[in-house]
């Protein structure tokens, strides 16, 4: 593998290929809008799912606060959509028409001057990708140069995503309280609610997920990637060899941030509304189980990992609605127990050695080379 | 007249005479009954909602797991207890009513998926559900755009009105005004402290109070107003302001878990409620389940029901709620207003002579239930209720002792001017 530089090994390629079938035909040819607009809905998670395999599988840090950064990216792209949804016309029964709706109720009189820049679409899909960068990085600075790291790193990024939450939650007459911000109606004059949209916003969505996971793939694959890995399994040799262990991990911890936010943006597209219900910590942790079923070194066991718990509690709550969150905890522990190596650990271990006797291709040796083969099942 | 038929007839042709008399508005009434009880499916559903000949399907959303779901359940046994009883009584233009229930799991965002679910899969006739503001937004917009019919039981803060949603609560203002002018009047309180949990409802609430007070109550004022995080314990230092400053009236809509802290401090901090005011319009009697009857008693608290209402009305209610789902269930203002929804919404469908959701918001407003637990109710044409407003005080049992009754129903006014 080090003597091969390129992003993607044969297998890779071949999963990713599958995947995107799966994604950009088979769902769409056998859902409904409303299941398809589900599977949208998942697949706004997977970003974020992405972002924890960089820099929680590769790069050993582990964030239980990723809802931060879904809720920034979110927030922007809502904050844009809203403006655009309270237009003069729209809101002439309000005491000040022009304003969000939330303002009107909260006794404000004028647009808070934060909220102007949002007016611009451009701005807006700038802010989704810039803020979260700079946020993860005074964050990152602020930890990493210090070396904070570990159990106290997850815990200040818990503690993050809990000061947001009660700051978005206080601050209602900005923010929209704990209604979030709802009832958005239209991007640039075309209705983003009706079914063609919902059609046209997924395969827009499936098209960003996969330049996100060719983006991971190559950073994976990288000279980075490789540090980052050699990082996660023993920091000191790093720091001792002369990598500034620091900036790699502050590198890995925006990239994950700003794959969460666009995964936040895509989310208050496909879903039409934004509430603090995705900040806080219930939502973080949510979104690392995702990456520990998918197997949390596997790019492409993320995706599967959250397409497949969002199904699972999709179903299970559609099927028994008084227990169906028990039978969601039965999942997580009957995986992680029967599989520490999530989806890509099964593929790995048991359908991976089956497939290679059956294709009678050379001894995968490469594989143990690497700490988990990039592949998961695509039941 | 069957009276006269079981005594001994003086002579056949009287007796037959009688009997014919008899007969002549029973014809009537078969007649009508075959053809107006049970219309045809395509007559009373021209949208495609799922109605059949012999059944109508209807959605039940509400929290049954989460935070929420304390408050909810409620909610959840008052509507199918109201179906049951709809459906032993011959259900709605002649078909039974069924219901598929689904989780909201204290989640706005699964409200909206749910919701969603609900109308566009199911094709549900109606949907009654939701209980915080939050949920409500959420899945408000998901029923204008698939055009569904809500039956929202909770009391709320208003500034809203949409033709997919009934409100079978009390909007603030509603809720509000009577309670203070009440306390003002009888008890002379002049000073009031504000205190809520931080979201829409208690500070939109708050809002109008203190605008009430400052404007339309003579002398009185405000001296205090504080919010607090949604479930937070912490309530020692504001007793102590509430120490210092020594309002008439501590006016409280702390709401959920928070309410066990708040009373159990005021208590132990020696504030005795059967001397210091204490207004609250958060406080049911679910709430008073957690808090403990002794921390709360002597405590009024301002709403349109209490299970203790004395009316011919809930004297039925009550039993039946208990026979469904147990002697230890309380019955609180929301769980009432929920029972209304099915109700309200069969009177509807029987008044347009259609499920057809355009026909049933037209038709919603001037639709009266006289069978309502609460007393009558009726629909306003803003599609919010027509109610009484009553305090009540609280006793050491968990009840509340009626004490207060607005002698006409109050008119909802979702967009009050001059309180916003």
């Amino acid at each position: 593998m080090f003597d091969t530089p390129r992003f993607a090994n044969r297998s890779e390629l071949l999963g990713i290929a599958v995947l995107a079938v799966l994604l950009l035909v088979i769902l769409p040819l056998s859902l409904d809008v409303f299941r398809l607009n589900l599977v949208a809905k998942y697949l706004t998670y997977s970003f974020v799912a992405l972002g924890l395999v960089l820099c929680w599988g590769c790069g050993g840090i582990l964030s239980l606060g990723q809802g931060v950064f879904f809720g920034l990216g979110g927030y922007c792209m809502a904050m844009f959509l809203k403006l655009e949804a309270s237009s003069a016309a729209n809101t002439k029964i309000q005491s000040t028409p022009g304003i969000p709706d939330f303002m009107d109720w909260n006794q404000l009189t004028e647009l808070p001057f934060f909220w102007k820049p949002f007016h611009s679409l451009t701005f807006a899909i700038v802010a989704v990708l810039v803020i979260p960068a700079i946020f993860a990085l005074i964050v990152g600075a602020a930890m990493f140069k210090r070396r904070v790291g570990g159990v106290y790193f997850a815990i200040i990024t818990q503690a993050i995503a809990a000061i947001l939450t009660i700051l978005i939650v206080g601050q209602q007459g900005y923010t929209g309280g704990i209604n979030g911000i709802t009832d958005l109606r239209t991007l640039k004059g075309w209705d983003i609610r009706t079914d063609h949209a919902k059609f046209i916003l997924y395969f827009v969505e499936v098209g960003c997920l996969f330049v996100c996971i060719f983006a991971a793939q190559f950073i994976r694959h990288s000279k980075l990637g490789r540090i980052l890995v050699a990082m996660r399994d023993k920091e000191d040799r790093v720091r001792f060899s002369g990598y500034s262990v620091a900036n790699f991990k502050i590198f890995a911890f925006c990239a994950a941030a700003v794959l969460a936010s666009i995964g936040g943006a895509l989310f208050t597209l496909e879903v039409g509304f934004m509430s603090p219900s995705f900040v806080g910590i219930v939502p973080s942790i949510e979104m690392v189980i995702y990456t520990a079923v998918g197997g949390r070194m596997s790019i492409l066991g993320a995706v599967y990992g959250t397409l497949i718990v969002n199904a699972a509690k999709t179903s299970f709550s559609e099927s028994f609605p008084q227990l169906w969150l028990l039978g969601l905890g039965a999942l997580f522990i009957a995986v992680v127990l029967a599989f520490p190596n999530g989806l890509a650990g099964i593929w790995r271990d048991l359908i991976q050695p089956r497939l290679d006797r059956f294709s009678r291709s050379p001894k995968p040796d490469a594989q143990w080379s690497q700490p988990m083969a990039d592949k998961a099942p695509a039941e | 007249m069957t009276d006269e038929i079981d005594r001994d007839p003086p002579s056949p042709l009287r007796r037959k005479l009688l009997m014919g008399m008899a007969a002549a508005p029973m014809m009537g009434m078969l007649t009508r009954a075959s053809f107006a009880d049970v219309p045809a499916t395509s007559a009373v559903n021209t949208t495609g909602l799922a109605v059949t000949d012999t059944d109508v399907t209807v959605g039940i959303l509400h929290s049954i797991t989460g935070t929420m779901a304390i408050s909810e359940t409620g909610s959840v046994e008052a509507e199918k207890l109201a179906i049951s009883q709809i459906n032993a009584a011959g259900g709605v233009l002649g078909r039974q009513i069924k219901f598929i229930q689904e989780d909201g799991a204290s989640d706005w965002p699964t409200f909206a998926e749910k919701a969603k679910k609900l109308l566009v899969e199911n094709k549900c006739a109606a949907v009654f559900g939701c209980w915080t503001s939050a949920s409500r937004k959420a899945v408000l917009p998901v029923f204008e755009q698939y055009n569904g019919m809500l039956y929202y039981p909770t009391f709320y803060e208003g500034l809203e009105q949409s033709k997919n949603v009934i409100y079978t609560g009390q909007e603030a203002t509603q809720q509000i005004l009577a309670g203070l002018n009440w306390i003002n009047t009888t008890k002379d309180a002049k000073t009031f402290y504000l205190l809520g949990s931080d979201y829409i409802w208690p500070r939109t609430s708050n809002k109008i109070a203190r605008k009430h007070i400052e404007n339309h109550l003579t002398g009185c004022k405000v001296v205090g107003e504080e919010y607090f995080p949604l479930g937070d314990t912490q309530f020692n230092s504001v007793i102590n302001k509430i120490k210092l400053t020594k309002p008439d009236v501590i006016y409280a809509i702390i709401v959920g878990g928070s309410n066990v802290a708040f009373y159990k401090q005021l208590k132990a901090a020696g504030i005795d409620l059967s001397k210091q005011l204490l207004l609250t319009i958060s406080v049911t009697e679910d709430e008073i389940d957690g808090i403990g009857g002794e921390n709360i008693a002597g405590a009024y608290a301002c709403m349109k029901y209490f299970q203790s209402l004395d009316n011919a009305n809930n004297k039925a209610f009550v039993p039946a709620f208990k026979a469904m789902w147990g002697e230890k269930t309380v019955i609180g203002d929301v769980t009432q207003a929920a029972y209304l929804g099915p109700n309200l919404w069969k009177l509807t469908a029987e008044k347009a002579g259609s499920f057809d959701i355009d026909k049933i918001a037209a038709a919603s407003p001037g639709v009266e239930f006289k069978g309502a637990p609460e007393g009558y109710v009726r629909i306003h044409e803003n599609h919010h209720l027509w109610s009484r407003t009553r305090v009540g005080r609280a006793r050491a049992d968990g009840q509340y002792d009626v004490v207060f009754e607005t002698p006409d129903l109050v008119e909802p006014n979702p967009f009050p001017k001059g309180y916003q």
